[in-house]
């Protein structure tokens, strides 16, 4: 059966990727999913040479053909995404492909077009097949491209006899995060012993019992403040949420990222042994006992 | 004027730069107001500590179907391009958590079996102290779409001298729903691989959005001058930087680098001020 771990973190920056890379070098018989794909940074680490490139389309956008236009103004009233100008253009930032105008126009002047939002992509690492994807600029139906993602790291995995999947999450705890949880084997929240980081945790553990999906925390820098890791430890504790990991404060862990390297394979340091220690408790925790 | 502070990459310290900038604005005692538009993951308040004076339940409208006057036609389902209504048995069924409130369905029915019902969605909170403004908005845990509650947040304060919209992070329709409609826009990075990935995507976002921009560079340590480059290669104003230390770190985990980074960093709170000011005035001329 493949397994599917997924990191996430509530917060941004709390070291989501540098931790997904590491188990990249880590595990055997693995793929990669890049589920951040609004702002994907795995593919830095790993360095991928991509084989395959697919468009995503993401849904259509309204045209206004100005030379059927009467200039009436239905549209414009009609369109709950102020996507239409007074001088009848459409904001494509703003239009999220309803259709309305389209339908409802008494000039036939408005046409839907496909749009693209996107790219994913298949590729090779010296890890392991990876696959990503680059959401165009100001696009929405990130969960959509998710979908996608996690589907085809399911199929390539299935095809090559792969038995784990290793998924990059994206902050927050949106659209993109609930495309990434759902249906997912077990989730490491990565966090951070600030206020915000603790604030961050708890709602995107919220999240992740919601789906029912199983998880455990790992504090990153946690000897920056001792006292919110302990905090952490004891919200673990109230909620049953098995601590997987306590990761220091590693100049390593930068120089690693600036070297393209996982933390794992760059040092041998206190945090690098800390993420390695981590990695044999969710080895055992995922693939030798059955979720 | 509108200030909307993102960043591409997450933990860069868009919500640090926000109140730093409010609690500036403030001191100067301009009427300012600042909006946590990071719904998913509201924190502007875990650090401006007002107390909640207000709270408002914000909502979507979705579909609400009179079977008795449903005649089954099915156009509903067809005008929907989200999913959200599905035909079973002959009858909508509507599911609520896919639809963007688009008003097709209501508008397209032949029998007026549609109206429109308020869903909440999440909730605005609102409070002031030391002279900032405060509303943040907090989607509730489960809740998919984020946009339709920033543009709420968005409402508020619209008298405020300066407003300045803490953003999610990334490039996608959360971001540009609260970047939308500002007169500048702070990108606040580091120097750092990733940090300079996103960089880039938050540029073109800025570029494609048409809103003036400049670049804080967190956590600046010496002798890296990636960023730097970075921004000289686009031509892309660096206003100001902020170093990496280890007093920053502990006082940000504690709650109270605010008031720290405003002591001893003034000068750079004073360059973007001064830039945003300049770059606006020029931007109207």
């Amino acid at each position: 059966m493949i397994k599917e771990l997924v990191i996430l973190s509530g917060k941004g920056g709390t070291g989501k990727t540098s931790i997904a890379a590491s188990f990249a070098a880590l595990a055997e018989n693995k793929i990669m999913a890049d589920c951040d794909v609004d702002a994907a940074d795995l593919h830095l680490v790993l360095t991928p040479e991509n084989y395959k490139e697919e468009v995503f389309g993401g849904g259509n956008k309204a045209y206004i053909n100005s030379r059927n236009c009467v200039s009436c103004g239905k549209c414009i009233n009609l369109c709950r995404f102020d996507a239409i100008s007074d001088f009848f253009t459409v904001d494509t930032l703003s239009c999220e492909g309803c259709g309305v105008c389209a339908v409802f126009c008494p000039a036939d002047a408005i046409e839907m077009k496909p749009h693209q939002s996107g790219k994913w992509f298949e590729s090779e690492t010296e890890y392991g097949p990876l696959v990503h994807a680059r959401l165009g600029i100001a696009e929405g139906n990130s969960g959509k491209l998710v979908t996608i993602i996690r589907n085809k790291a399911k199929e390539i995995a299935k095809n090559e006899n792969i038995n784990l999947i290793i998924a990059d999450g994206s902050p927050g705890t949106g659209c993109p995060v609930i495309a990434t949880v759902t249906g997912s084997s077990f989730v490491l929240i990565v966090t951070e012993p600030t206020v915000s980081g603790i604030h961050d945790l708890k709602r995107v553990h919220t999240l992740i019992e919601h789906f029912r999906v199983r998880s455990a925390v790992c504090i990153n820098r946690y000897d920056i403040n001792l006292e919110k890791a302990d905090e952490i430890e004891e919200f673990c504790r109230v909620k049953e949420i098995p601590l997987f990991g306590r990761i220091p404060y590693d100049d390593d862990v930068t120089k690693a990222q600036v070297a393209g390297k996982s933390i794992v394979e760059y040092s041998s340091g206190p945090a690098a042994e800390a993420v390695k220690v981590m990695w044999n408790k969710i080895k055992k925790e995922i693939l030798t006992e059955g979720v | 004027m509108n200030i909307a502070v993102a960043s591409g990459k997450g933990g860069t310290g868009k919500t640090t730069i926000s109140l730093c900038l409010a609690s500036y604005y403030a001191d100067k005692e301009i009427s300012v107001a600042l909006l946590d538009c990071d719904v998913e993951e509201p924190n502007v308040n875990l650090f401006l500590q007002s107390e909640i004076m207000g709270k408002v339940e914000a909502h979507v409208l979705i579909p609400s179907v009179d079977n008795s006057l449903c005649s089954g036609c099915g156009k509903c389902g067809e005008i929907c391009q989200y999913s959200a209504i599905v035909l079973i048995k002959g009858k909508p069924l509507v599911l609520k958590e896919m639809c963007h409130s688009c008003g097709g369905c209501f508008l397209v029915c032949p029998e007026k079996a549609i109206s429109e019902v308020k869903r909440t969605t999440g909730v605005i909170e609102l409070g002031e102290l030391n002279g900032i403004q405060y509303a943040g908005g907090r989607l509730n845990i489960g809740e998919a779409m984020s946009p339709p509650l920033i543009k709420d947040v968005k409402e508020y304060y619209s008298g405020a001298v300066i407003r300045i919209m803490d953003s999610p992070p990334g490039t996608s329709c959360p971001v540009i729903e609260s970047v939308k409609g500002c007169d500048f826009l702070v990108l606040v990075s580091e120097p750092t691989p990733f940090g300079l990935n996103d960089l880039k995507l938050a540029a073109e976002m800025a570029r494609a959005m048409k809103i003036p921009f400049g670049v804080v560079e967190n956590r600046t340590s010496p002798g890296n001058n990636s960023l730097r480059e970075f921004c000289k290669s686009e031509s892309i104003p660096l206003i100001a930087s902020i170093p990496d230390t280890k007093e920053i770190a502990v006082r940000y985990s504690r709650g109270d680098s605010v008031s720290y980074i405003k002591e001893n960093y003034r000068n750079e709170l004073d360059k973007i001020a001064n830039h945003i000011s300049s770059s606006v005035r020029a931007d109207m001329t």
